[in-house]
């Protein structure tokens, strides 16, 4: 009983934020929006049973990656609303709707299917964030440093990209960019 | 009581969400927003279906997910913050160079 409640409080809020900030014309207000509801979305992982990946989408979702929005807006102007030109309106809404179909019928697909078997099944007794532990070193290990390495490469795009020169452009003369270029190998000697 | 149906019907509108306000946005931050919610979307069904097959497959590819999203908000918030210095404005309309 508590689960449906839960679950329909959940939704609810969900689809209403989510539709705010799809639809707002205000920078803050979309992002706000959104971040709340990550939050409520974690509350789904935490009904479904996925603790340790409720736990994640509020520590990196909620935390690191709308704070980095939050960042990323101080280079903006963020206060005015933002005009934007909508052509076919209608026709948005009509591919939108399409698409739903499409994926519910996708999503349904295996259900119906019933030929799926468990890989790695959830054993009773043992906590979600240790199962979760033992097969992301085992199995996923692989997968695990590579997306290891590719947070890495992130850091320092994101570092570059944003970091260097700030005063001026990177991108508007190729002198600049060798420039930094030199700086960069200079700093790192 | 809630099955996994209504999970992904759940999971399928706020994809749709998702999915308009990449058809209908023109500010890239925007459109940056929206990718967000369809990314959400699919863990929530990824988590259902894990949890449905008592598998713990769906939790570790949304794990994944969530990693390759963090990653791409780095490099695209970069990317946005140059444009925005060359063009001064993040609208699609004034960025476009090419015809067509």
């Amino acid at each position: 009983m508590y689960e449906v409640i839960a679950f329909y409080i959940f939704a609810i809020s969900t689809v209403i934020l989510f539709m705010i900030t799809a639809m707002s014309k205000n920078v803050l207000y979309a992002m706000t929006s959104l971040a709340a509801g990550m939050v409520m979305i974690s509350g789904f992982f935490f009904l479904l049973g996925a603790d340790f990946l409720g736990v994640v989408q509020l520590i990196v979702y909620v935390g690191a990656v709308m704070a980095l929005y939050a960042f990323a807006m101080m280079f903006f102007d963020a206060t005015k609303d933002i005009k934007e030109k909508h052509g076919n309106p209608a026709l948005v809404f009509l591919l939108g709707g399409l698409m739903a179909m499409v994926f519910v019928v996708m999503f349904s697909a295996p259900i119906i299917g019933e030929n799926v078997e468990a890989l790695y099944p959830i054993v009773d007794g043992i906590g979600n964030a240790e199962s979760v532990g033992m097969v992301l070193f085992t199995k996923y290990l692989v997968p695990f440093e590579v997306a290891a390495v590719m947070l890495l490469v992130a850091m320092i795009a994101g570092i570059i990209l944003a970091g260097k020169k700030m005063d001026h452009s990177l991108t508007t003369t190729e002198e600049i960019i060798h420039e930094a270029d030199d700086e960069i190998l200079k700093e790192s000697k | 009581m809630i099955g996994i149906s209504h999970y992904l019907i759940l999971s399928g509108i706020l994809f749709s969400i998702g999915f308009i306000g990449v058809l209908r946005r023109k500010n890239l931050l925007m459109l940056f927003f929206a990718t967000e919610v369809m990314l959400n979307a699919v863990n929530i069904a990824f988590a259902a279906i894990g949890n449905y097959y008592g598998d713990l497959s769906g939790q570790m590819f949304a794990f994944f997910v969530i990693a390759v999203a963090a990653s791409e908000v780095a490099v695209g918030l970069g990317l946005l913050i140059v444009l925005y210095k060359k063009y001064g404005s993040l609208d699609l309309d004034v960025i476009a160079t090419m015809k067509g």
